[in-house]
């Protein structure tokens, strides 16, 4: 089965595609941002988020990344070896040089005979890699194809970052349409160079451009890619029970969605950023999860990205009748957002690796 | 530096792959491709579920080199619900007790770095206290 693509910017695969799997990870460990202010600001100051999570000594993007991975295998129950596509978008990859991703498919079991590559996008890697995913099974050239957007960010101490920047993630395992959970009906990407956040070769911590970060960066972006798909696909914030946008804080999401239309009780479920921070390449992602673990067969959701640099992804998706018997053969995401250990900022300090000990 | 060692490993390190025995069914790890209880060749790979209780348990103050970072650390004799027992550290405890008997599940975590921090990262199997969730 071929479909046609109405629009000539829209981003249609010949054959349909969609999720047949997805899966969460978020580690045990959170840091209340009173915490941060407490040492950097005597305690003053409005806090943009309860708490973030933040990884255990032995996690980075490939434990982490497996964890979501093997999630998301669960749900699809299919064989690994299948697999012809291992994609981890992150700005956290633990090597500089040596993929993220060849330790991931060594650990689900999807080696040899796969694709395996780390994408970078600041924090829409993720869904770029969803986005070739599409294309990559869509074009018939694979039957599966595993997209990671996973993080854990980094925030120079005492900067405005430090508060959110969290850790977490999820993977999705693409497949034909008929086998789905949820369906992809369309994507649109938009791009352009617009400098609001940026980490050098060799920094240690990202720059970001304070207050630029917000009406030419995020806002610009997410509303443009919203407001093209929709446009495109002929639909209004009404059709979607629910939308996802990328998350830094608590209210840009909550202000974008406001701009294009949505009420609060659609963002609501996927709205994650106050209890696990800012997971960058897997925030938007990861809000998705947390939406597929409640959605309904016939739902549409849409989701939107953000990427520093600048860039959005938008997709346009309807969840099928299989959603409902796969979601329990994993762990949900609010069971991590559940399982939570508080630590005070020595802790964070000692497990993040901001003592120098030699 | 033992990279040769490490890549060896990595199947049963990552994924906890063993093996199971073709004659009497037993399920091997770590896997040594001669079965233990019957002495037969045993050399079918088998995936083991990850699931599995603590045995015994201690915790390491002192630390050998390599991990004097991460200490103090739990290890745990691992019963795995296929029958062996496996040696590992227990990761995500917390301020989770440690009890005898306790429900455990298999992560793929760092190890280590093998050398200073210019060297390869190894990863491997922990147990954690096994999430609530079904699975």
């Amino acid at each position: 089965m071929t479909t046609e693509n109405p629009s000539p910017t829209l981003l249609k695969p010949a054959h349909p595609v969609g999720f047949v799997g997805y899966g969460a990870y978020v580690p045990r460990y959170r840091l209340p941002a009173r915490e941060v202010a407490r040492i950097w600001t005597g305690g003053k100051g409005g806090l943009p988020i309860k708490e973030k999570a933040v990884p255990g000594m032995d996690e980075d993007v490939v434990t982490m990344s497996i964890e979501a991975a093997r999630n998301a295998l669960a749900r699809a129950q299919i064989d690994p070896a299948e697999i012809r596509a291992v994609w981890v978008g992150s700005e956290s990859h633990p090597y500089a040089v040596k993929p993220t991703s060849t330790i991931v498919a060594e650990a689900i079991g999807a080696v040899p005979n796969t694709q395996a590559a780390d994408w970078e996008f600041a924090c829409k890697a993720g869904t770029e890699a969803v986005v070739a995913a599409m294309g990559f099974v869509g074009s018939g050239m694979a039957r599966y194809a595993l997209a990671i957007g996973m993080d854990t960010a980094q925030g120079r101490p005492g900067d405005a970052l430090e508060y959110t920047a969290g850790a977490g993630g999820a993977a999705y395992l693409l497949g034909p349409a008929e086998e789905s959970l949820a369906v992809i009906e369309a994507a649109y990407s938009y791009v352009t160079d617009t400098p609001d956040f940026w980490r050098r070769a060799g920094a240690k911590y990202p720059e970001h451009g304070m207050r630029f970060t917000g009406e030419p960066a995020y806002f610009e972006h997410i509303t443009q890619a919203a407001r093209a798909l929709m446009e495109a696909q002929g639909t209004t914030p009404s059709d979607y029970r629910y939308a996802v946008f990328h998350q830094p804080n608590t209210k840009f999401p909550q202000r974008v969605a406001k701009k294009l239309g949505f009420r609060p009780e659609q963002i609501e479920p996927g709205l994650l950023v106050p209890v696990i921070g800012n997971t960058y390449a897997g925030a938007a992602l990861i809000g998705l999860t947390a939406v597929l673990d409640v959605a309904e067969p016939g739902d549409r959701i849409l989701l939107v990205s953000f990427g520093s640099g600048a860039g959005s992804d938008a997709f346009d998706i309807r969840v099928t009748e299989a959603l409902t018997e796969r979601r329990d053969r994993a762990p949900k995401t609010q069971d991590y957002i559940a399982r939570r250990t508080e630590i005070d900022y020595a802790t964070y300090v000692r497990l993040r690796g901001k003592l120098v000990t030699k | 530096m033992e990279i040769p060692r490490h890549w060896r490993l990595k199947k049963q390190r990552y994924g906890l792959v063993g093996e199971v025995c073709p004659h009497c069914d037993a399920k091997i790890f770590p896997p040594r491709d001669v079965c233990p209880s019957c002495g037969s060749e045993a050399k079918t790979l088998y995936t083991f579920s990850g699931r599995g209780e603590v045995y015994s348990y201690t915790t390491v103050y002192q630390a050998p080199s390599g991990y004097d970072e991460t200490a103090p650390y739990t290890v745990a004799l691992v019963k795995l619900e296929e029958g062996p027992l496996v040696t590992a550290q227990l990761t995500d405890l917390g301020d989770q007790p440690v009890e005898i008997g306790m429900p455990v599940e298999m992560v793929t975590r760092r190890l280590r770095s093998d050398g200073d921090e210019r060297g390869l990262l190894v990863y491997g199997y922990k147990f954690r206290p096994a999430l609530r969730a079904t699975r």
